[in-house]
């Protein structure tokens, strides 16, 4: 998330994707205060929701039809004059001038290869200087301007196209249009926020999706100001964290790549490759070898590559994701599994691919706070144990309220819980099971004079003590995550104050740099600072907890001020250029000051030409997006299927493409999975006729185990239910509270029919299309109970991050027997 | 300390209600109320009643949306129903022991050691608040957290409310914000927005409502009555006589309010 | 406690008299209470420990009220933190039960293991089941690990895989990275990819 749900009170417009008001109900609170204020609440949902209820405008978009939306709005923007010129021309890379052999044909980017089912993105590039910098027109007129290409692109997201492929009528889009586009324009006087989470990225096209939302951000000049930015809410309590931290299979933490063998086969190579030559980025090498050096110590030296070896090689880019992880367990390539804090059971999509997969392991070890359906799954409802040989070890987990440690939230903000009681039992945290499990692998390998057993010998593993259960000290943990000067002994670890101080040497070690700054010196721990001001000036509230990177409550705020660095609108002003501060004896005058952290140079002056050196080396004075190469943010970015955001339809769809002849994304990821275990029904399939979406409530958290074990929880939703049109229900004899199956090609559950005027259909090209709606929590461990909608799912994903398509898929419904109806 | 308490009300806005229910668990979570079996009612809402162990739940309403600009849209209207602490308490009238009583602060209240589980306050409710406990043998319902309240804290519902659709605070600014609150429905289209526990339903309510819609929408009586109401002046012995009983329980409720205030 | 049954004669006598339905405190009545019903606040002794809610990234301060009982700590009481400057002290149901995560008769308290064909678990002691999965790890490590291909170090091990959590904190997320890419592991995942 760019912003900070404190800032979204500061919106004039509020475009919410997602359904906020029932998935993160104490964060909706921020658009009702600015309701309060005059905002204007536009919801985008295939569903009335309880969002719906609140907003001004319910749009029903049908599902997997986001871009075509985004993608409408944008040409609006463009044709109406309501982009923000000035923001777009200097602050994005929309002046940039796009390779001649770069285009676009009938839903094709250039480049397509259809044997290998990828794009070569030669030609996805800007024509550059001799200097090698991208040429650039800021006037946006030349042909090849990434917004008059962008421009072009878009031309065929008509209102009318709009309508027939999303099933808005028009006179809504053109009202939502104008609504949301009034806080663009060359005069801008508004800002807008907008607001997405899984409704985006659970689709084939996942990533595109919320970069569309993105650029209509920034086209709009949205992004670094309040009131302003995207609003990206995150499911689980550490869903930001345990990405910073990389328990993601391509990554390390702080967001550097995890190596890939052809790649990256030494440290110099990857360094190389990594390593931008411009932007924030070119200080890569420092935090890197930090990485290396807070992972293996004194055991990291510049001779043996800082123990780059230590740490594994990917053999391919397209493997391990949690998709992956199944369809390989399945196979029979994975024999031991972890599930530490996660049910794949009933979370993972194609879940009863899942749960055959967990029968081919030879171990599996689970560890959660109630039993789970993948704890379980040899007892599972039809299954016969004594043909399951998988080995299960349960390890009972402490919630936060029985274990110290930090948790950062959506808005990166991370925030430190103190162990209020020791757990019961043999109950442990998952702190005490990784660091003890390692204190046993390092003293089973003690001896070993392996090669490849030498990163276990060398790890640093070296967190103090504390109380009767040996519990390791999670604030030594954050500590090293935090970085220090490299000694070998706690007592003699000086911490970094700022990532600045990384070097790439040898002489630090900092675990992720990204959150350097959280623990500053060894008696301060900010994550657990409570300091409130009472004063209204800082309204972002920095003495709360700490933000990742360096405090700042909202990323790239150098965008809220013009080239001048005055602000772009004086009611909405975060950071500005004071020419007057006064930075010390001998030093240039000038800084940036204002109510936020600066997401910049402290003292690099607006129009100051690009750095040729230093740590922002590549970054000039109007570069407010300091993390890319240009400093620009960028409208064009080549991801593995394309460089713009173009609409396909879902892998399962009830209609054709009606934008080209190009069907779905045409380098989605479809798993081929023996026994027909991840069958798909065909364009406008007559057996499986309707939409199928499904998706959270308030009262349940994911797949349960934290919730349909919880008396209080489970008594406020305790059956399954799908909830179906009055018009579907008529046509198909259904009641309300029948028992109605729902079926896929991959499988099929029993549960009730919520029968809804809040469900309608939609006209899609003149057609009629019902729609379903599923929410998922359910499984057969807990006090609410009940079929796995999971079981539905089909096991295909978006070709960048491999996340399902559980938004947008077919299937049928009928009313089954009445029987067990509870 | 609590005699000389302001009177303290709920204002529930039940526009911006997102239903959400963490009125109703954090009820139960304050007052350690049990698990109840649901029940199925077609919608998100797992009960249609109040209970002993349900002190407060949330109506889900599916409706045409009655703004004019909205025509032929849905509108799904919340409401988070709870004892309304009505300043006419039937219950309060019709309890024969004096458990029931009105706290410093305005709210009516029972006060477990003297209630004899009688149900007499059962049936005198116009809004099916009170509910027998099987277990203790006396009724219970909402206390407006007569045990927060004193402490200076916000009842436990309107603490956890997210959106502040349940508000605590003193009445006359409350009452102030709602009346006002209807005023800008209204200029939104919501034609039938009104303020439900105004001094004309029961004398006013300490938990009033701001409603979108006609209150029978929400399943809530236009215009409340008292059973007592509807006894004529034959009844006046009837009447002569429950005053008497109010009295004995006065002086019951006295001496064990002594032993209980040491 | 001084408690005045003024108020309750009069609104007692006044209700009887049958008023019709209107203000009370228009027609002079006095709602000053009968009585102070004061119960205790019963975490009027307990110990406050700042805390987060467990479920979703909005991330709410919590505070955990904690008191002996029987000679232990326990949790009586969860609620929101009012200082919490993004929450403002709400929760929303599931944040409002989060006391029953660990107070709760369904929450296992012992290790259990379940045995090849078994059709039951079996409570183990905690130690044993440490050193039964370190043993589990290694000997999965050495009969899989791959160290070079194509000439390359690679230093993998395929055959087995990782699902963290989201649910996490920081701390275990981070060390569970550092020890598991030590150990090889690829297949090393968590929600965020679903």
């Amino acid at each position: 998330m760019t912003t900070n749900l404190i800032d979204i009170q500061n919106a004039d417009v509020i475009m919410i994707t997602s359904n906020m008001a029932e998935n993160h109900p104490v964060g909706f609170q921020w658009v009702v205060r600015a309701k309060e204020r005059g905002a204007k609440v536009i919801h985008v949902d295939p569903r009335f929701t309880r969002t719906s209820a609140l907003a001004d405008i319910h749009v029903p978009l049908r599902s997997g039809t986001n871009i075509a939306f985004f993608g409408g709005l944008m040409a609006y923007a463009m044709n109406n004059d309501k982009i923000h010129t000035e923001y777009v021309a200097h602050y994005t890379n929309a002046s940039m001038l796009i390779d001649d052999g770069f285009g676009f044909d009938d839903g094709m980017f250039t480049g397509y290869d259809g044997d290998a089912k990828r794009y070569d993105r030669t030609t996805w590039r800007y024509q550059t200087n001799p200097d090698g910098s991208p040429k650039r027109d800021t006037t946006l007129r030349h042909p090849r301007t990434v917004y008059q290409l962008m421009k072009r692109h878009y031309s065929r997201y008509t209102p009318e196209m709009v309508e027939r492929v999303c099933g808005i009528p028009k006179a809504k889009f053109l009202q939502v249009a104008e609504l949301f586009c009034s806080t663009g324009g060359p005069k801008k006087t508004k800002t807008g926020t907008v607001v997405y989470a899984l409704n985006l990225t659970q689709h084939t096209n996942g990533v595109q999706n919320i970069r569309a939302l993105a650029m209509l951000q920034l086209l709009l000049g949205n992004i670094g100001l309040p009131g302003g930015g995207v609003v990206a809410l995150r499911g689980h309590a550490n869903v930001q964290g345990a990405t910073d931290l990389a328990v993601l299979y391509q990554d390390l933490p702080g967001y550097m790549a995890m190596p890939l063998r052809d790649v990256h086969p030494d440290l110099a190579t990857y360094l190389e490759k990594e390593t931008p030559k411009g932007g924030y980025w070119i200080n890569k090498p420092a935090f890197f070898i930090s990485l290396l050096k807070a992972w293996y110590g004194d055991a990291a030296t510049k001779a043996n590559d800082f123990g780059y070896d230590f740490i594994p090689k990917r053999e391919k880019a397209d493997a391990y994701s949690q998709q992956h992880i199944f369809v390989d367990m399945y196979e029979g390539k994975i024999k031991g599994f972890f599930a530490i804090g996660q049910n794949p059971a009933v979370g993972n999509p194609n879940a009863t691919l899942a749960r055959a997969a967990l029968a081919k392991l030879d171990w599996l070890v689970v560890k959660d706070i109630f039993h789970t359906e993948t704890a379980e799954f040899w007892r599972a409802p039809g299954v016969d144990p004594k043909s399951i040989n998988t080995e299960v070890f349960f390890f009972p987990a402490a919630p936060a309220a029985e274990k110290n440690g930090t948790l950062t939230n959506t808005m990166r903000l991370i925030q430190w819980h103190n162990m209020a009681v020791e757990p019961p039992g043999d109950v442990r945290s998952d702190l005490h099971f990784w660091y003890h499990l390692g204190k046993r692998i390092k003293a089973l390998y003690a001896s070993s004079t392996a090669r490849r057993d030498q990163g276990i010998k060398a790890l640093v593993w070296d967190y103090p003590e504390e109380g009767k259960h040996a519990e390791p000290s999670a604030a030594h943990v954050l500590r090293e995550m935090n970085g220090y000067v490299w000694a070998p002994d706690w007592k003699d670890r000086v911490q970094l104050k700022s990532f600045g101080e990384c070097k790439a040497d040898g002489t630090t070690a900092a675990g992720c740099w990204i959150y350097t700054g959280v623990f500053p010196d060894e008696k301060t721990n900010r994550a657990a600072s409570r300091q409130i001001d009472k004063s209204g000036k800082d309204y972002l509230q920095h003495g709360w907890g700490f933000a990742w990177p360096a405090n700042r409550r909202i990323m790239y705020n150098r965008a809220s001020a013009d080239l001048d660095g005055k602000p772009w609108i004086e009611s909405k002003a975060l950071i500005q250029w004071d020419p007057d501060a006064d930075n010390g004896p001998g030093a240039p005058k000038g800084k940036w000051v204002g109510r936020d952290v600066p997401d910049y140079g402290p003292t690099l002056a607006p129009r100051a030409p690009k750095n040729a050196a230093g740590p922002l080396k590549g970054v000039g004075g109007n570069d407010p997006f300091i993390m890319r190469p240009d400093g620009v943010a960028g409208l064009f970015a080549p991801l593995v299927d394309g460089p713009l955001p173009e609409h396909y339809e879902p892998v399962e769809a009830p209609t054709r493409n009606l934008l080209s002849k190009q069907q779905i994304n045409p380098v989605a990821k479809i798993w081929q999975v023996a026994d027909g275990r991840n069958e798909i029904a065909e364009v406008g399939s007559s057996k499986y006729p309707y939409v199928l979406t499904t998706y959270r409530l308030t009262e349940h958290h994911l797949s349960g185990v934290m919730s349909r074990q919880l008396p209080w929880l489970a008594e406020m939703f305790k059956s399954h239910f799908a909830e179906i049109s009055e018009e579907l229900a008529k046509e198909k004899g259904i009641r309300n509270g029948d028992l109605v199956e729902v079926s896929t090609p991959r499988g099929s559950i029993k549960l009730r029919a919520m029968v809804t005027k809040r469900l309608r259909p939609f006209t899609i090209d003149g057609k009629t299309v019902h729609q379903i709606g599923i929410p998922w929590h359910w499984g057969y461990v807990g006090i609410a109970k009940g079929d796995v909608t999971n079981d539905l799912v089909a096991s295909v994903g978006d070709p960048n991050v491999y996340i399902q398509e559980s938004k947008a898929l077919l299937c049928n419904v009928e009313k089954a027997a009445q029987q067990g109806v509870a | 300390m609590a005699a000389t308490m302001t009177q303290k009300v709920m204002y529930t806005d039940t526009t911006i209600c997102t239903g959400c229910r963490a009125c109703m668990v954090a009820c139960k979570q304050w007052n350690q109320l049990p698990y109840e079996e649901p029940e199925w009612t077609g919608g998100y809402g797992n009960r249609s009643h109040f209970s002993d162990k349900a002190w407060r739940f949330v109506r889900f309403i599916e409706v045409d949306d009655p703004r004019p600009s909205h025509k032929g849209e849905v509108q799904w209207l919340m409401m988070s129903d709870v004892c309304k602490h009505c300043q006419q308490a039937g219950c309060l009238e019709a309890c024969p022991t004096g458990a029931i009583h009105r706290t410093a602060w305005g709210t009516v209240d029972i006060d477990q050691g003297i209630c004899n589980g009688c149900r007499d306050c059962v049936a005198s409710c116009p809004f099916g608040v009170i509910a027998f406990n099987a277990d203790t043998g006396r009724v219970n319902k909402c206390t407006f957290c007569s045990d927060r309240v004193p402490a200076g804290m916000p009842t436990a519902c309107a603490k956890t409310c997210p959106t502040s659709s349940i508000r605590f605070g003193d009445k006359e600014p409350m009452l102030e914000m709602a009346r006002a609150r209807v005023k800008e429905l209204k200029a939104q289209g919501f034609e039938r927005a009104n303020l439900y526990g105004d001094s004309d339903i029961l004398g006013g309510l300490n938990a009033f409502y701001v409603l979108a819609d006609s209150p029978s929408v929400y399943g809530l009586p236009e215009r409340p009555e008292l059973p007592q109401r509807n006894v004529n002046l034959d009844s006046a012995l009837a009447i002569a006589s429950s005053v008497v009983i109010g009295l004995a329980a006065l002086v019951s409720f006295r001496d064990q309010g002594a032993g209980r205030q040491g | 406690m001084q408690i005045s049954r003024r108020g309750f004669l009069k609104f007692s006598g006044a209700t009887t008299a049958g008023v019709a339905v209107g203000s009370l405190a228009s027609l002079g009545v006095d709602l000053s209470p009968v009585v102070a019903y004061a119960r205790d606040l019963r975490i009027k002794n307990a110990k406050v420990v700042p805390s987060v809610c467990p479920y979703c990234a909005v991330g709410c301060g919590q505070l955990v009220y904690v008191e002996k009982v029987d000679g232990e700590d326990r949790i009586i009481n969860i609620e929101g933190d009012p200082d919490c400057p993004h929450t403002l002290g709400a929760l929303c149901p599931k944040g409002s039960a989060t006391i029953q995560l660990s107070i709760n008769e369904r929450r296992p308290t012992k290790c259990l293991y379940r045995a090849p064909g078994s059709d039951r678990w079996e409570e183990k002691p905690l130690d044993w089941m440490m050193d039964q999965v370190a043993e589990r790890l290694k000997k999965t490590r050495d009969q899989y690990f791959i160290e070079t291909e194509k000439g390359i170090t690679v230093n993998r091990l395929d055959a087995v895989a990782n699902l963290g959590s989201a649910c996490c904190d920081n701390e275990e997320c981070y060390i569970q990275s550092k020890l598991l890419r030590t150990l090889g592991i690829v297949y090393h995942e968590h929600q965020a990819r679903v």
